[in-house]
């Protein structure tokens, strides 16, 4: 076994990213005996983690495209996986993450938005998830805060909420406590490849030094194109996609609300400290973390319309991230083409849901488990070779122009 | 080739840019940067739109690459604007971020109907043709404003089916045929197509060509909603070219009944 300090014998593993993914996967890594460093540039958990709602919604969020793709099963396998995670995380690290299990609502206001809502019930539907559908009557009773002009609402019993602040805590904590080496504000670090370019042989960091490990996974977010040290062909399609979210503090404490709420253009996450996040936009504009007037405004309009209540909220912080997106909004997890580089990164809306799949999924990759079949879904190579169709082809032309 | 010819020879002229696809692809909405690529594939579109306020044109890996790969011109519209003066100073920094003068100009008056308000539309297109523009104005179903906006010098009329993103189709195919009359440059319909039956119709009242946003973007598969709607373009198209024949009231064989055999 490895110890924290700089042994002689190269890392077993390190990780490249202190986010939920990094942190999640360096965490289950050591469990199966590896020795693991953890290195993040600037402090844990202060990029997109940070920013997340932590809603654990495979249901609610279900897009069409993602039933085309299959890629529901991974959302849905991983909210499977959060109430025995975040058990585990409260045995050893102590700490709560905050896990809600009080399922999501989602709320129409008038004709328009309650056709738009029997459509996705009948999607839903056409995918057997546990979804139902609530009269008026039903949905104020089960939230009484909505506000009273409500035509129609999808109750998504299973979709539920953790805090990813509390989550990233945890997992700091648990990742020390098992024996994982972790290196805050390191600064830019890069891919050190071997001579022959053919495998990693760990890390160069800021100071120019090499860390030396038996493989290197990528968790650095919407930043995971930009790592440097790998060639071109190796690059990965992941952009940033801003989010702007708020955070909300009911002086009056917790209960307001029980569960999430989502309507047109918003949602509202309660929090179990009477604190709640207010999101998000979707913005393509690389990467800028400007909080701006007219998303704030929209967001609050939106909110105060389905919670009328909210007005009386203490606003406390307008929070910015970047979500790492993908061409078609799936993770990429998996062994890369060079020996050694191990990608779990792009996780795009839905990383802190991902988290215990991504973790599960890589420390198998590390320990050369048989392929699980979702990782298929994931095949970070799937932009790539002749085997990617003509649109996913681009992708490779795309991040070739990034360098 | 004559009218309504697939192979590329009726082409779709705006500006004196030929383009032999008559239908124009909105870019916003799309569940996926992979799915809006393929979704444009499938169009057949040489010519989509983006909302210069949605991004940021130095982003990469984002939108403009994906137009940029799939060989398609960008066309940058003034969405959110509610003043002359707005529309035209989006229009310029469109014009510096995106390097063309093309823009589609909405000036919207109404934040429910997102109707087009025609009085600053008309200020915005003179001032924006003054300025070297090739203006393409969002307008309502208005045969005096189209023949107006052609009177300024606009490229083409994009005159609303129905409100945008409604869904509801041509609500009034009078008056766009109307304005098809009232006009000598491209008439394109924009806004309130939700299916391929509406984009087929507007080809056969006579507009040159189609937009559509929506309909492709928030289709249940946009793929093959791009496809129907490349295909109901050219149907209609087509139709047109071929000459209908007049309604009756009465029915008319098609079978000549001369000449039935007798049976015992």
């Amino acid at each position: 076994m490895a110890t924290e300090s700089h042994s002689e014998r190269p890392t077993d593993v390190l990780v490249v990213g202190g986010g939920i993914i990094g942190l999640a996967v360096a965490w289950r890594a050591r469990q199966r005996g590896l020795s693991v460093c953890l290195i993040e540039r600037h402090a844990i958990g202060a990029g997109a983690s940070r920013v997340a709602a932590g809603m654990l919604a495979p249901v609610s969020e279900v897009e069409f495209d993602q039933a085309r793709r299959k890629t529901l099963a991974l959302a849905l396998s991983s909210a499977d996986m959060w109430p025995s995670f975040a058990a585990e995380l409260a045995e050893l690290a102590g700490v709560d993450v905050g896990l809600r299990r009080a399922g999501t609502l989602m709320v129409a206001r008038d004709a328009d938005e309650a056709r738009e809502l029997e459509r996705q019930l009948a999607f839903r539907q056409s995918l057997d998830v546990a979804v139902s559908r609530l009269l008026p009557s039903q949905a104020r009773e089960r939230e009484p805060a909505l506000a009273p002009n409500v035509r129609l609402a999808l109750l998504a019993d299973g979709d539920h909420s953790v805090d990813p602040v509390l989550a990233v805590h945890a997992l700091l904590v648990a990742c020390r406590r098992s024996g994982v080496e972790v290196v805050e504000h390191a600064g830019d670090v890069a891919v050190a490849v071997d001579a022959e370019g053919g495998r990693v042989e760990g890390v160069r960091l800021a100071d120019g030094s090499l860390r030396a490990a038996g493989q290197v996974v990528v968790a650095m977010g919407a930043w995971s194109a930009l790592l440097d040290g790998l060639p071109e062909s190796l690059r990965v399609p992941v952009r940033p996609v801003k989010g702007q979210i708020l955070r909300l503090r009911d002086p009056a404490g917790p209960g307001l609300l029980n569960g999430a709420v989502r309507g047109a253009g918003v949602y509202i996450v309660p929090r179990n400290d009477g604190r709640y996040v207010v999101g998000a936009s979707m913005e393509e504009r690389g990467f800028d973390l400007a909080a701006t007037a007219g998303v704030v405004h929209e967001l609050l309009r939106h909110a105060r319309d389905l919670v009328p209540g909210i007005s009386e909220f203490q606003l406390e912080e307008v929070c910015v991230g970047l979500r790492p997106g993908t061409p078609d909004n799936a993770p990429l997890i998996g062994a890369s083409e060079l020996q050694g580089l191990v990608w779990a990164c792009g996780h795009y809306r839905n990383g802190i849901l991902l988290s215990p799949l991504t973790a599960a999924l890589t420390a198998g990759v590390l320990t050369g488990d048989p392929g699980d079949p979702l990782l298929a879904l994931c095949d970070p190579a799937r932009f790539h070779g002749p085997d990617a169709d003509a649109g996913l082809a681009l992708e490779r032309q795309l991040t070739g122009s990034r360098g | 080739m004559g009218v309504g010819s697939p192979d590329g020879a009726d082409a779709l002229t705006i500006a004196g840019r030929p383009m032999r696809s008559r239908l124009i692809v909105g870019t916003g909405g799309f569940p996926s940067l992979q799915v809006l690529a393929d979704a444009l594939a499938a169009s057949g579109s040489e010519l989509a739109t983006v909302a210069l306020r949605r991004i940021d044109p130095a982003a990469e890996g984002s939108l403009t690459d994906v137009l940029q790969q799939a060989g398609v011109s960008l066309l940058p519209n003034t969405a959110g604007c509610h003043t002359a003066r707005d529309a035209v100073l989006t229009a310029r920094l469109a014009r510096e971020a995106f390097d063309t003068d093309w823009i589609k100009l909405e000036v919207i008056g109404d934040q429910d109907t997102l109707l087009p308000d025609a009085a600053e539309l008309l200020l915005a297109a003179e001032e924006l043709v003054a300025d070297g523009f090739v203006v393409l104005p969002y307008t309502t179903d208005d045969p005096v404003l189209a023949r107006r906006l052609e009177d300024i010098g606009c490229a083409a009329v994009m005159p609303l089916g129905s409100p945008i993103g409604s869904g509801m189709g041509i609500r009034n195919p009078y008056n766009i045929a109307l304005v098809r009359e009232a006009v000598a440059i491209p008439v394109v319909l924009d806004a309130g197509v939700g299916t391929a039956s509406d984009a087929a119709l507007a080809m056969e009242l006579g507009c040159d060509g189609v937009m559509s946003a929506s309909a492709i973007a928030r289709a249940q598969d946009p793929v093959a909603m791009a496809t129907a709607m490349r295909l109901a373009v050219q149907s209609g198209r087509l139709a047109v070219g071929a000459g209908r024949i007049p309604r009756r009231t009465y029915a008319s064989p098609s079978t000549p009944d001369e000449g039935l055999a007798e049976f015992g």
